[in-house]
């Protein structure tokens, strides 16, 4: 059974966005589920399947907040920040066995106000080989582990940190249009080039914020999405892929390929679309470089032309492929990509704050845990 | 060197043996005793032939540079002091990976295929960790 155009996004919602909150996480994401619940026109207790981003709400807080009478199916994918995409898969499949009709995405977190990111990771089990032979020399971060990987890109390819500060420049222009976003000052280059090392090559503006908020999705059988609310967003193929050594970067063969490059080919010939038909690109941006890679690993480009692509406008609201037209994780906010599915949908809505032209067809993908890669395309109905 | 009391690793019995190498100054891998594949980092099962039989073999301790990064940012306490340091990852001569940082060595003149050899530094009584300089 193939799942392509089984399931369509039928609600979305956002919290604001934040930077310093009181509120818990569970608070956060019950406040967006109920936001994309009530855009779906859905009662929350017709909520038959959960997804929750994990190391968060556990599907009983759902079942206790929502009343849910019937919860038939619960899941998590624990895979960083490429979770949130590929639980587009797992509902899908999910839908499609039928087990379930309306599948609810969600996340709510405090990367700004509660833990940050050089404590969070060591208590990740994913990491635990990193925790024992990496992390007591120094290398604790993400932003250290993949400096590694965008070091090598560099010397293989020749691609620049000027380069990298396309995407930061371009993410930020599209994130000053969106009132939702965190960050709305517009950036140069030349601001990028002067922002403080991190690790290098990794400068402070190659890097993700640290955000407070939620996202959500729900995701329902399409069949019975062209009755709802909302105009439905269908999605035409998913995939996820995990990269060789996918627990140690510095095990891995290739360290400019991530999992990104196994599941595109997967999700590309289940949609029955090329590349030549996205027109717009929703692509997790933990960092810059990220965003280069995973645009030769979904096949724009060969490996190693990345640098060039992104140059000239190219990932603009007018350019060859609109990239993070929310303002992605690097300006909007760090919700580890939940927020890149909602602005797909929009976008695919026509309703988005950056609205690329004649958007019909686009991809969100996600990225995480050292590698892992998730995968949808999704087109208008 | 600094305080590294929440990051000191926690070995078990599949990698005691490397950690126990590093204290008396040898760089341990584990080998295949099957099917003789050098494996890093150190568990239980050969992704080759899937024998759980293990040997360990002391290193040659030399490799060649293939990435790097300079750390600027104090991601945690510990290592604030240290700031900033460059992490390497490096092929070993047996044909696996690792990361250490770099000593003896001004980052600016590092690039792909510079040869390396690992050294040891002591970090409490039961912890060595392995660093790498430059060879010869």
């Amino acid at each position: 059974m193939s799942l392509r155009e089984v399931g369509a996004v039928t609600g979305v919602g956002e919290t604001q966005y934040m930077r310093g909150t009181d509120r818990t996480p569970l608070s956060l994401q019950l406040e967006a589920s109920l936001r994309a619940i009530e855009d779906a026109g859905l009662k929350p207790t017709e909520i038959d399947g959960v997804i929750p981003y994990g190391h968060g709400a556990v599907a009983e807080d759902f079942i206790t907040n929502f009343g849910i009478p019937d919860l038939r199916f619960s899941a998590t994918t624990p895979m960083g920040g490429a979770s949130a995409v590929a639980s587009i898969q797992c509902a899908v499949a999910a839908i499609g066995a039928g087990i379930c009709n309306h599948v609810l995405l969600s996340l709510g977190r405090t990367g700004y106000s509660g833990g940050r990111i050089g404590t969070r990771v060591q208590q990740m089990p994913q990491f635990r080989l990193i925790s024992e032979f990496e992390m007591p020399s120094g290398a604790i971060a993400p932003a250290q582990l993949y400096a590694v990987m965008a070091r090598r890109h560099m010397e293989l390819y020749g691609t620049t940190s000027r380069q990298f500060a396309e995407i930061a420049v371009n993410t930020r222009r599209h994130a000053s249009l969106n009132p939702n976003a965190t960050m709305r000052n517009p950036i140069t280059v030349d601001d990028h080039q002067a922002s403080r090392m991190i690790s290098d090559p990794l400068r402070l503006l190659d890097c993700s914020l640290e955000s407070d908020g939620g996202a959500a999705v729900v995701i329902s059988a399409a069949e019975r999405a062209r009755d709802m609310k909302q105009r439905p967003v269908i999605v035409m193929g998913a995939a996820e892929g995990h990269p060789d050594s996918p627990s140690a970067i510095t095990q891995r063969p290739d360290l400019t390929t991530l999992g990104l490059a196994k599941a595109a080919p997967k999700a590309f010939a289940m949609a029955g679309v090329t590349r030549d038909d996205i027109d717009v690109a929703e692509i997790y941006d933990c960092f810059t470089y990220i965003v280069l890679c995973q645009i030769e690993d979904l096949g724009f480009c060969k490996k190693g032309e990345g640098g060039g692509f992104v140059q000239d406008g190219a990932i603009g609201l007018g350019g060859r492929l609109p990239v993070n037209t929310h303002g992605g994780l690097l300006s909007q906010a760090h919700m580890a990509g939940m927020n890149h599915i909602v602005e797909l949908t929009r976008q695919l809505r026509g309703t988005a704050s950056a609205q690329a032209p004649d958007a019909e067809i686009g991809l969100v993908t996600g990225y995480g845990d050292m590698g892992d890669g998730a995968l949808a395309i999704m087109r208008r109905a | 060197m600094s305080d590294h009391a929440r990051l000191l690793p926690q070995p078990t019995p599949d990698t005691q043996p490397y950690w126990d190498g590093l204290k008396a100054h040898r760089l341990r891998l584990q080998r295949c005793a099957d099917c003789g594949k050098v494996r890093h980092y150190p568990r239980p099962v050969c992704d080759a032939c899937y024998s759980m039989r293990v040997e360990w073999i002391d290193a040659s301790g030399r490799g060649r540079l293939h990435s790097w990064t300079t750390t600027h940012h104090a991601f945690h306490p510990g290592f604030k002091p240290d700031l900033p340091y460059t992490l390497l990852t490096v092929d070993l001569d047996e044909g696996v990976r690792m990361n250490a940082q770099l000593r003896g060595l001004d980052p600016a003149k590092l690039h792909t295929g510079l040869p390396v050899r690992v050294d040891f530094e002591r970090v409490t009584d039961g912890v060595t960790l392995p660093v790498f300089v430059p060879t010869s």
